[in-house]
């Protein structure tokens, strides 16, 4: 059992009284120091949380009006810009930047009174599957400290299931929220592309990016989604939210039509994680909801597609990073030229390089046509088959990944073999559906995830059917 | 299949303005030749009609009225992070020379 309720309930008594931001934010802060082990988080905020929760008491006592979060810590992955702490990205390159602007999701957050604990560990800009490619440290999995947390919101997944705050913050561009949910055994959303406002978010792929939450509940997320959620002016990719409240939540199970994603089930699939996934399978016809078989041929190649068009915005989209205007500066540059490439070098981690070397590789003259656009145009296949399979079915379903959480060190020295982890979780960014990942019961004492999918905009409708299937498996 | 020599590597970390050991160049000239293969399996799917995606949920051309919005911050503020500076400018190294 976690120590914190559910987020409505802690504002609830937050906003009555009962219960002091004030202890809450001292609650969270006691348990990061006391699990710091797991090198889950990269800094605490705490002085500024502290000074937050005594502003949001006093409004209390003076019977002012307190938000819809008030009182409710939280974690931020280290890509979000914030005050009160540096924002790394967990990279050597911003180490020491101070943010002179909060992101967008951070201040919508805190205008419900939500208060910011501190910075969740990460990949170094989001890139990897694992949180070991942090520059700083490995993060460890809650369930088995010698295993990965999954990343690249590790920190985020991890510092919720070390009931460290009731919710953190992740983003995900392949996977990255969904993936160490399900091998921390959290709740992990993806919501649509271009929902939740990215203005003040560390910059990985601009097409794939989203913000999300992790939580231990469906409901949990359901909310956070609701206060961070529509059109922002700093992020021109924004869409409008529902008019309803994300929070309205519509459980019935039956007759809801449930595709089984056939490619997902197949070749590489984990036997265990196979079952799991079937035993929720008919949990869920139990309860009578529809559920069939659904093939979306192209998903094989959806890997592909993204390790060419990831890369190629990573490239474009770290070149800021020149070592003149912020972020790490070489000392021993001879020239502007040198001072680039040298302060590029030093304060850019392999994972990083590689990526920027493969995207600028897509992206130069002659290769162009071969890789970048082919892999755009195979995009528009994929997004083409989401689109058929839902004239059929509301929702699709499939593991989150193939497999639970491995050991640290495991895939360390074969990207490729680190790239593969992300296999189930790629095709909803390049077609920029929502999805989610729920917890699916165990295998030796290791998570298993979920993973279930709905149309673009359908998040209120996908929040539903994974409460919904939340209860029936649990 | 697609085989980065040296060459091309040296190449690529000059285009995105990247020093690298030795050892890099090395390892990078293995890693990326397995990552380019793997990729290269899209050259056989089939394409035709399609057009290329960029964007997924058909926002085009988002405009706004281009105001000056006051953040509160000041030019001191703006600066803080920058590594060298001098009369409230940014300071790089010569270009030319």
């Amino acid at each position: 059992m976690s120590q914190w309720l559910a987020i409505d309930e802690i504002a609830a008594k937050v906003q009555k009284g009962e219960l002091l931001a004030a202890d809450l934010v001292e609650q969270a802060l006691r348990t990061i120091h006391d699990r710091k082990e797991f090198q889950a988080v990269i800094a605490t905020v705490a002085e500024r949380a502290r000074e937050r929760a005594a502003s949001i008491d006093a409004a209390v006592k003076n019977k002012r009006k307190v938000g819809r979060l008030a009182g409710v810590p939280f974690i931020a992955k280290d890509n979000f810009l914030t005050f009160g702490s540096e924002t790394t990205a967990a990279s050597n390159m911003l180490k020491g930047f101070h943010a002179p602007y909060q992101a967008t999701a951070i201040e919508r957050l805190e205008a419900e009174g939500a208060i910011c604990v501190a910075k969740a560990n990460l990949d170094a800009f989001a890139h990897g599957s694992s949180t070991e490619n942090s520059d700083f440290m490995v993060t460890k999995n809650p369930h088995d400290p010698e295993r990965v947390p999954g990343g690249s919101s590790g920190g985020s997944a991890a510092a919720v299931m070390l009931d460290m705050a009731p919710f953190a913050l992740g983003t995900d561009t392949g996977g990255s929220i969904r993936l160490p949910a399900s091998f921390c055994g959290a709740v992990g959303l993806k919501p649509t592309y271009g929902l939740v406002s990215r203005s003040g978010v560390v910059a990985m792929a601009s097409s794939l990016d989203v913000i999300g939450p992790l939580t231990r509940t469906v409901e949990d997320a359901a909310l956070v989604l609701d206060v961070m959620s529509g059109v922002d002016t700093l992020d021109s990719t924004t869409i409008p939210r529902d008019t309803d409240s994300y929070t309205k939540l519509n459980t019935h199970l039956k007759n809801k039509k449930i595709g089984i994603i056939k490619e997902y089930m197949g070749e590489g699939l984990n036997a265990d994680v196979r079952d799991r996934v079937q035993a929720a399978i008919d949990k869920l016809q139990a309860a009578e909801a529809e559920l069939v078989e659904i093939s979306l041929p192209s998903l094989p190649l959806a890997l592909a597609v993204y390790y060419v068009i990831c890369p190629a915005e990573v490239s474009s989209n770290l070149s800021r990073y020149d070592g003149q205007r912020y972020g790490h500066t070489a000392t021993d540059a001879k020239n502007l030229d040198e001072s680039f490439s040298k302060s590029r070098d030093e304060g850019f981690g392999k994972e990083a390089k590689r990526r920027i070397m493969m995207g600028t590789y897509v992206l130069s003259s002659g290769y162009y046509d071969a890789y970048y656009r082919k892999a755009q145009t195979v995009r528009t296949k994929i997004i083409q088959e989401f689109a058929e399979a839902f004239t059929k079915v509301d929702f699709l379903l499939g593991p989150t990944a193939p497999q639970t959480a491995f050991k640290i060190g495991e895939n360390a020295s074969d990207p490729m073999q680190m790239y593969l982890t992300d296999i189930m979780t790629v095709a909803a960014n390049l077609a920029g559906v929502p999805a989610i990942s729920i917890p699916a019961g165990e295998i030796d004492d290791l998570p298993v995830g979920l993973q279930l999918m709905a149309p673009q905009r359908a998040d209120r409708a996908l929040l539903g059917i994974a409460k919904a299937t939340e209860r029936a498996i649990s | 299949m697609t085989k980065l020599s040296r060459d091309d590597v040296l190449k690529l970390a000059r285009l995105a303005r990247i020093s690298l050991s030795d050892d890099e160049i090395k390892e990078f000239q293995g890693q990326i030749s397995e990552i380019l293969q793997y990729i290269s399996q899209l050259q056989a799917v089939d394409v035709t009609g399609l057009q290329p995606t960029s964007q997924v949920t058909g926002l085009v051309n988002v405009m706004r009225e281009d105001v000056i919005e006051d953040y509160g911050m000041s030019h001191q503020d703006l600066l803080r992070n920058v590594p060298h500076k001098q009369d409230g400018l940014i300071k790089v190294k010569r270009m030319i020379g």
